[in-house]
């Protein structure tokens, strides 16, 4: 009797107290990470001021630094949202950008810029690789990703006999070394900042105002649930993975574009660790289902931001190393709070 | 087979249906039938093969062997898409919603709404989503949360709704009140007289006889994933359609 009581009680009070908590939650959710971004840039601003005697971190060209160190990453992070969201994860994205780097650079001594195509097919055929094992033959994507990121890495060594390609004159070098202005003459944005920027306004495009969007929300959130309702799930694994490759191709040609030079054994080492600390750290669940891709362009700028800082503090790199790794940590640590927080009716 | 409740044919006749995952027998050569505004109740401990059955209906499974008729007419179910279009909706008790998603892209789901340019109609869907719940259940106002922070019965409306809204003739509901509340399941009940009213045939899969004597016009008993018969509600007891439950025995009435 009591217990009826207790359930009559309960449904009509849940609309109101957890409404508030669930507003605050979406809010921190969204904005999340923004006040650590906020607080992370005066703080280290601080520090520089303290240490040096002049802020160095809050200058226009350093600012520009930034941004264009947390483009590549900011790219295979937007990759790496669409796949998290559907509960996925692709651990290959690193070995993909070597390859497509790799095959990028040695196409444009031949063909020119034709190189910046060569790098997305590269990329887009290796995440449709992925794509098929996981929607076709049903591997779960750590396996065929984990694979993945080793054969490609192989490839991509095997690609440049092992050496690294140079190619000084890279006809295609202006997407890094050029600048897009934003008001003509004071504010200009580097290249490859504009790039991952675009990427990411598609990126939204593509995930809140497209039906395919809402699917792959669906297909994260509850894939029996997408199934039944006559989704196609292939369609939308094969479309995660396949963009998560193309954008790992991308960021083959950003990074080639940088160095005029790819190197099929260092390049992209970790990346895709640094890819998913972004979107973690941008507050996509790890789960699936749940996230957003601004989220994601926050989280690759605290890391750019956080990298460049502990460089401009003069803290050595085996300490960048450890305060990176406490940091992705720290990122799961705040996922896990978060989903407690939600899993509440 | 059974005599026309309506006097009209039936709407859905599964005809010997059998199913085997490896060498079980979930499903072994059952038939039934539903009529148009009829509430055919499917009960069976868990196990007996009773969801299984009408997944097949739903086009979740595959039968190994037997036929589906709708309106007397032969039908391939293939594919959820497939059961959709020939009007058959199911009501599942947890998984048919996202529940990172609200309710109106839940009540669209695998079927959104788009605009000229193909991109979604936001406006567009919310606006029938409103409509279509607010008809089933007034006092639902949180139409743009996720649909994890609704109540059970807030969910079971949106569930319902959707049915609804795309014109359902037959619908399966897979234990709908199992994660209700006692005025919730009340609510269910209502929607489910209302439903029979305007002539949608249901079938109301339970393991409780409860929840289901005052709703259905026939049951049908499953053990064992054999169909041990079906019954009218009006010429028997709870306690006969429980030996059909627990000893898997006909009553001793015709039917």
């Amino acid at each position: 009797m009591t217990e009826k009581g207790a359930l009559m009680a309960n449904t009509e009070p849940t609309g109101v107290v957890p409404l508030r908590r669930t507003r605050l939650k979406g809010w921190m959710r969204t904005v999340g990470m923004l006040p650590v971004l906020v607080i992370l840039c005066i703080l280290i601003q601080a520090g520089t001021l303290y240490f040096n005697g002049e802020g160095r971190f809050l200058s226009a060209q350093n600012l520009s630094i930034v941004l264009q160190q947390a483009a590549i990453n900011t790219v295979l992070g937007a990759g790496m949202t669409f796949v998290i969201l559907t509960g996925g994860i692709d651990l290959s994205v690193g070995s993909i950008l070597a390859a497509a780097a790799m095959t990028s650079v040695t196409a444009s001594l031949d063909y020119g810029s034709l190189g910046i195509p060569v790098a997305l097919l590269t990329g887009l055929l290796f995440g449709l690789l992925n794509g098929v094992l996981i929607a076709f033959v049903r591997l779960p994507p750590f396996i065929v990703t984990l694979g993945s990121m080793t054969a490609v890495r192989g490839i991509a060594r095997l690609w440049g006999n092992d050496t690294t390609v140079f190619n000084p004159e890279l006809p295609f070098a202006g997407i890094s070394s050029g600048s897009v202005p934003i008001v003509p003459g004071y504010v200009e944005l580097p290249g490859l900042a504009a790039i991952a920027l675009v990427v990411i306004g598609l990126s939204w495009f593509i995930l809140r105002r497209t039906v395919l969007g809402v699917r792959i929300y669906a297909v994260g959130g509850n894939p029996d649930a997408a199934r039944l309702s006559g989704i196609k799930v292939w369609v939308v694994l094969l479309f995660v993975y396949a963009a998560s490759g193309l954008l790992a191709g991308l960021g083959g040609a950003m990074s080639a574009a940088r160095l005029y030079a790819a190197n099929g054994l260092q390049l992209g080492q970790s990346y895709e660790l640094d890819a998913i600390a972004a979107v973690i750290l941008g507050g996509t669940s790890f789960v699936g289902g749940i996230g957003s891709i601004w989220g994601t362009l926050i989280g690759a700028l605290i890391i750019a931001v956080l990298s460049n800082g502990l460089i401009l503090l003069g803290v050595s790199d085996i300490w960048q190393l450890i305060v990176k790794g406490l940091v992705i940590i720290g990122a799961v640590a705040l996922d896990r709070y978060r989903l407690r927080g939600s899993a509440r009716t | 087979m059974t005599s026309s409740p309506m006097g009209v044919g039936p709407l859905v006749e599964m005809r010997n249906i059998s199913i085997h995952f490896g060498g079980i027998k979930a499903v072994d050569d059952v038939s039934i039938d539903l009529y148009p505004g009829e509430v055919v109740a499917l009960l069976g401990h868990n196990g007996a093969g009773k969801s299984t059955l009408v997944k097949v209906l739903s086009g979740a499974y595959r039968a190994n062997s037997g036929q589906i008729l709708i309106d007397g007419r032969t039908v391939e179910i293939g594919s959820p898409r497939d059961a959709k279009a020939l009007g058959i909706e199911t009501i599942y008790q947890t998984l048919a919603l996202a529940e990172n998603i609200d309710a109106p892209g839940n009540l669209f789901l695998g079927r959104e709404l788009t605009t000229p340019w193909g991109t979604l109609d936001d406006a567009a869907m919310e606006h029938a989503a409103r409509q279509a719940i607010l008809e089933l259940n007034p006092n639902f106002t949180r139409i743009k949360e996720p649909v994890k922070n609704l109540s059970g019965g807030q969910r079971q409306s949106v569930a319902i709704a959707r049915a609804l809204h795309f014109k359902a003739r037959i619908l399966i509901m897979d234990e709908p009140t199992a994660a209700l509340g006692p005025h919730e399941t009340r609510q269910v009940a209502d929607l489910i007289t209302r439903l029979k009213a305007k002539g949608i045939g249901i079938f109301l899969i339970s393991h409780d006889i409860h929840d289901v004597f005052s709703l259905a016009d026939r049951i049908s008993v499953m053990k064992n994933g054999k169909l041990v018969g079906t019954v009218r509600t009006q010429d028997v007891t709870q306690d006969d359609v429980l030996g059909m439950i627990i000893l898997g025995k006909r009553p001793k009435i015709a039917a």
